[in-house]
């Protein structure tokens, strides 16, 4: 069996990434979940993992080198195919392959009852994805590609945030806003898979009973104290300046702050009543998360400096409070085991 | 949501949103609705190339086509502007400034300082410059800087869609006199655009692309032609940091000083002229604040001396291009010419 390793495609902008680095050299043998790679795109540096088991008979993007989404990244192969054969399969991949072809098929968000949401994969039970307070459908760059493999995955922006309708009411509303959503998708129970204040909504969404299970990623309300500096911080902003280092906050690794990043969150808060819903929510949203009687699994950061780690949790060394962007193999595997499990 | 468009199309629906949130925002100008007290269409226009198209019937009576006297309307924005309202008024090409400087550089914005402190003058002027279209010299100038140089003026030159409708809801929004100036080549530029309302604030660069050997600064439609020069240049090893001020009053001084302190080098791109123009501002600011980051000369890469040529070939030579821009560089860095 030959295998491609391509150019993955992380979050809703990513045209190409630039290879930074080799991490596994020709000829080693590989798992899927192995790093082979990593790859620097304009907002945000991931590592590529192998998708299938076998040998890495070929890296075919140099360090340095600038390759589309889909493009070929090296060729995974059993020790046993002939180099004659891994040739013929690059050339021929090669001569077909038209870049930003498959992403017109990838799925472009769409808008339901003012919720924007993004839909990918379509077998398997759905899981829906709930971003944290001041994030949107993009923190789940990494989760959205590998959870959809096995599985049908919406991730959406709560109201007040991303391109879903910035008018939140009294704050109280998230939960129901959600609910609101998965009717008007038709989903009865799906997996919740919520990030910090979204993980608290999820809860709140399980405890009305509309969730199979529930994956808490460094969640609000389950007794752990929330950094008001970063609330107060992130709200207040009003330029790169100020921004980059609450953004940071938000990450073991402060490196991955890139300039792109603290540009794109600026945009989102200088659109008219962002700032209104930020304040309005950080007022009213943040409360104790409900009982809930479904399996749950909950991921924390070692390095958390917006919640600290509490409780009976999953703790993912290296990462602060995004585990999901910071160690996304990991996480992605934590929650990918778990869901089988619950399945 | 963001969705893909144009630069001019940006530009309408920032002034169809503030007339549509705030009562108070008017726009005036020649032929903007055109046809107005004429038998035909009342809307038959929307100004020269049709931004301020199908406003007139959305805002009955906030629409006012005037006579063609710019030194009469844009004096009535600068006093409906003291007394209460937000006027944009639309000065069709940039050239025509000369007929109503008095109103704009001694009028509106000296309001705010000569009343003590109690007047405020919200008026925006739109106006179109730059070449390429081959209107000739009276209508191509790209005269910034005179803006630029007179206290009491904001000064806005956005290079893209993003930009043209954040910094023009900021610019309505303002309470001081701003200049609103829109590339006329630029309006056909397609880009992602929030559908909601936003702002940019004033002073504040965008970095267009970050690199660490050279840093370049351009402005309005220079901006595209230096990315292009940075993408070429890329192939060569030699990495450009592109600085697209939007504003040039106020000028986002910290953010072009620090990428020098980073680069050592700068060329500064700048469709005005060379002689008292942006670039030679840049040049000089950095000069002053960052002599000893400097490994190479600074460059600018400005128009000749000259008016716009109406000639087609000689128009084509007077604009900076990506090629004399990626040769500025070049310079700059010590690098070969590739042959």
């Amino acid at each position: 069996m030959i295998a491609k390793l391509g150019m993955p495609k992380w979050g809703l902008s990513m045209t190409e990434g630039r290879v930074l680095d080799w991490l596994v050299e020709e000829g080693a043998e590989v798992n899927p979940g192995d790093e082979l790679c990593e790859v620097e795109t304009e907002k945000i540096t991931g590592a590529v993992e192998a998708t299938a088991p076998g040998v890495l008979r070929r890296r075919i993007g140099s360090v340095g080198d600038v390759i589309p989404v889909g493009g070929l990244l090296g060729v995974i192969a059993d020790a046993s195919e002939s180099d004659a054969d891994i040739d013929a399969f690059v050339a021929e991949f090669e001569a077909s392959f038209v870049p930003g072809e498959e992403e017109d098929e990838g799925a472009q968000p769409q808008v339901v009852g003012g919720i924007r949401y993004l839909k990918q994969g379509d077998a398997g039970e759905p899981v829906v994805l709930i971003h944290g307070f001041g994030g949107d459908l993009n923190n789940w760059l990494f989760a959205l590609p590998a959870l959809a493999e096995e599985h049908t995955v919406y991730a959406l922006d709560l109201p007040g945030h991303g391109g879903s309708a910035k008018d939140v009411g009294d704050g109280t509303g998230l939960a129901d806003a959600v609910i609101g959503f998965l009717d008007a998708v038709e989903l009865e129970r799906p997996h919740l898979v919520g990030h910090s204040l979204g993980a608290l909504v999820a809860a709140q969404v399980a405890a009305r009973g509309r969730a199979a299970s529930l994956t808490l990623v460094a969640p609000v309300g389950f007794g752990q104290p929330v950094n008001q500096e970063f609330l107060d911080g992130f709200i207040s902003a009003e330029s790169r300046r100020e921004l980059k280092p609450v953004l940071q906050l938000l990450f073991a690794d402060e490196s991955l702050v890139t300039r792109s990043l603290v540009d794109d969150v600026l945009k989102y808060k200088r659109i008219d009543g962002v700032t209104e819903a930020l304040t309005t929510l950080r007022g009213a949203a943040f409360v104790d998360a409900p009982d809930v009687d479904v399996p749950v699994l909950t991921i924390w950061g070692a390095e958390d400096r917006v919640i600290p780690p509490g409780g009976d949790a999953e703790i993912v060394e290296g990462a602060g409070h995004s585990p999901h962007m910071e160690a996304a193999g990991e996480v992605n595997r934590l929650i990918d085991r778990f869901l089988t499990a619950a399945v | 949501m963001a969705r893909k468009i144009s630069y001019q199309q940006a530009i309408a629906e920032a002034i169809g949103s503030e007339m549509e949130r705030d009562p108070t925002v008017v726009i005036m100008g020649e032929d903007i609705a055109g046809g107005m007290g004429a038998p035909g269409e009342d809307d038959a226009w929307g100004g020269v190339l049709g931004v301020t198209k199908g406003l007139y019937a959305r805002f009955p009576g906030r629409v006012i086509d005037t006579p063609i006297s710019e030194s009469a309307y844009v004096g009535a924005a600068a006093g409906a502007a003291a007394s209460g309202l937000r006027p944009i008024a639309e000065l069709m090409f940039v050239d025509f400034l000369g007929v109503c400087l008095d109103q704009i550089f001694n009028q509106a914005a000296k309001f705010r300082y000569m009343f003590g402190g109690k007047a405020e003058t919200p008026m925006v002027i739109r106006t179109m410059y730059g070449a390429g279209i081959r209107a000739a010299s009276q209508h191509s100038q790209a005269l910034y800087p005179i803006f630029t140089h007179i206290p009491g003026l904001k000064v806005v030159v956005p290079s893209n869609p993003y930009d043209a409708k954040g910094l023009l809801i900021q610019s309505i929004r303002d309470d001081d006199p701003v200049i609103f100036l829109e590339h006329k080549v630029l309006y056909t530029l397609e880009g992602d655009v929030p559908a909601e309302s936003y702002t940019i604030p004033f002073g504040e660069a965008s970095v267009v692309r970050e690199g660490g050997d050279v840093t370049v600064v351009a402005l309005g439609r220079m901006v595209q032609f230096a990315q292009e020069a940075a993408d070429e240049l890329a192939g060569e090893g030699i990495d450009c940091e592109i600085i697209d001020p939007r504003t040039t009053s106020p000028l986002d001084e910290d953010t072009i000083l620090e990428s020098v302190e980073n680069t050592g080098r700068i060329v500064v791109v700048d469709e005005a002229g060379p002689r008292c123009g942006m670039a030679a501002d840049i040049v000089a600011l950095v000069t002053t604040n960052a002599w000893n980051e400097l490994k190479a000369p600074p460059r600018m890469v400005t128009p000749p001396h000259t008016p716009v040529p109406f000639s087609p070939i000689l128009e084509d030579a007077y604009v900076p291009t990506p090629e004399g821009i990626a040769a500025a560089i070049r310079e700059t860095a010590g690098a070969p010419t590739p042959a």
